[in-house]
């Protein structure tokens, strides 16, 4: 019952996916849209399965007294403080247009955010690149040229750099960073594509035919 | 100079500062725009998915909405009391599912959850491998198996067309079929690296160090313009430096 029954239905949605693709009719042309639906609805819930756990733990920190537990109370109250706007203050579905208190939170506070916290991967990219990134040998070191074309290529700089070393028309800087993201980049992108493609279609078998078991944990 | 008067303004510029600050070192403001982002995106992704997916997909479909009064469509169990069969009353399955998800909140039951999450992993397999299988790996090979003498272009050339404009093209195909040829190679690991499969397999390694290296600086690249977003905001929008 633990493991049978889980089984039974990844064979089962699996194949119908499999199957309607070249049979897309009737009763399983339904079915796989159902089933992709029901996919839909059980990811939100695992979304929400998140967001309850993170609430359980938060709440657990304030109830041990944790030294962060501060920080516990604004993630708690911040959670609360979008969820009830969203649910109750912002016009039900229309909870995303423009001038709805979703929307204010949305743009004010979780934009600016996320976009911090992302562009602060720029430093720290930078900083691990400066103590990891040596030219010790050849493949290394086209690696790191590579990188450095693509980024002096992509800035008003590589212009003036190209003029300095009067490089000759087509062979400017920013013109071999094309060159390299159009085809050198699109070669080995290829090859990792169509490896990885190969990897995931024999993974995917092999989950639907019930071989590979491990994404249903022990016992 | 010229502050900005809007208040949401100034809460922006206050938690981009506040994450900007770890720079410096961990401290108090920015653990508190920590904190405070991680409450703020699981609400937003709890809100978001409810009106997005389990509304219209589940109590939709379902009729929940309906016998609320937040509907004006039936659904499934309004048609079934009304005597006409709905199959979207199957949907009250996937309901059923997403809360024996929930029960993973529970440890002495949480094995139940195992059941949608079969039905999640089913799907994906069944749906990636096709999609995958198409677009992954039948479109990328056609679009390697490629003519790399093009007789047209050859006659265009014969007009008046440019030559530099021909090499570059058979140049450019060159590159993609042979770098694409030799990085599969190199990935071929059922049969020894050595002779002329080993050359190969050691071009391919050249093409897959440019690739990562390009990969490397096209991400630095969109961090950084992700960074002058920022400071735009705060020397534009928020203190009105930049006009």
């Amino acid at each position: 019952m633990k493991r049978e029954i889980p089984l039974i239905l990844t064979a089962v949605v699996g194949l119908t996916f499999v199957v309607q693709f070249f049979v897309p009719h009737y009763p399983l042309g339904f079915m796989a849209d159902m089933f992709s639906d029901w996919f839909s609805i059980i990811a939100a819930c695992a979304i929400w399965l998140g967001a309850l756990n993170l609430l359980k733990i938060s709440l657990n920190k304030i109830y041990k007294k944790d030294k962060d537990r501060f920080y516990a109370v604004v993630t708690i109250i911040s959670f609360l403080l979008i969820v009830i706007a969203g649910f109750f203050f912002s016009g039900g579905r229309r909870f995303q247009e423009p001038g709805t208190s979703f929307d204010w939170l949305y743009i004010n506070v979780y934009s600016p955010l996320s976009a911090t916290m992302f562009a602060m991967l720029a430093f720290y990219v930078a900083s691990a690149s400066y103590r990891a990134f040596r030219a010790r040998n050849a493949q290394a070191t086209i690696l790191l040229l590579a990188a450095f074309v693509v980024m002096i290529g992509r800035t008003p700089f590589s212009d003036w750099l190209s003029g300095v070393f009067f490089l000759p028309e087509g062979w400017q800087i920013s013109n071999l960073s094309n060159i390299i993201m159009n085809f050198f980049n699109v070669a080995g992108q290829r090859a990792i594509m169509i490896g990885i493609s190969l990897g995931l279609i024999s993974t995917a078998l092999r989950v639907i035919l019930g071989i590979e078991r491990t994404y249903l944990g022990g016992d | 100079m010229h502050l900005s008067t809007e208040f949401g303004v100034w809460v922006a510029a206050f938690l981009t500062i506040g994450i900007t600050s770890f720079l410096y070192k961990d401290n108090p403001f920015y653990k508190f725009c920590e904190a405070l982002f991680v409450g703020i995106s699981a609400g937003y992704w709890f809100v978001s998915l409810y009106f997005q997916n389990l509304l219209p997909k589940l109590f939709d479909n379902l009729g929940i909405t309906r016998m609320l009064g937040l509907s004006e469509d039936n659904g499934a169990i309004q048609n079934i009391l009304a005597g006409q069969w709905d199959e979207r009353i199957w949907y009250v399955l996937a309901g059923i599912l997403g809360l024996m998800m929930l029960m993973r909140l529970f440890p002495s039951i949480g094995w139940i959850s195992r059941w949608p999450l079969a039905v999640v992993v089913g799907s994906t397999s069944g749906l990636y491998m096709i999609t995958y299988f198409q677009s992954n790996f039948l479109s990328q090979l056609q679009k390697t198996v490629i003519p790399l003498i093009d007789l047209n272009k050859i006659s265009a050339l014969a007009a008046g067309g440019s030559l530099d404009n021909y090499f570059a093209a058979f140049l450019g195909n060159l590159v993609l079929v042979i770098g694409t040829l030799t990085g599969l190679a190199y990935f071929y690991f059922s049969k020894e690296h050595k002779g002329a499969f080993g050359f190969s397999a050691k071009i391919g390694i050249y093409f897959l160090m440019v690739t990562f290296g390009a990969s490397f600086g096209y991400t630095v690249m969109s961090r950084m313009s992700l960074l002058i977003g920022r400071l735009y905001f705060l020397f534009g929008d928020w203190l009105g430096l930049i006009r």
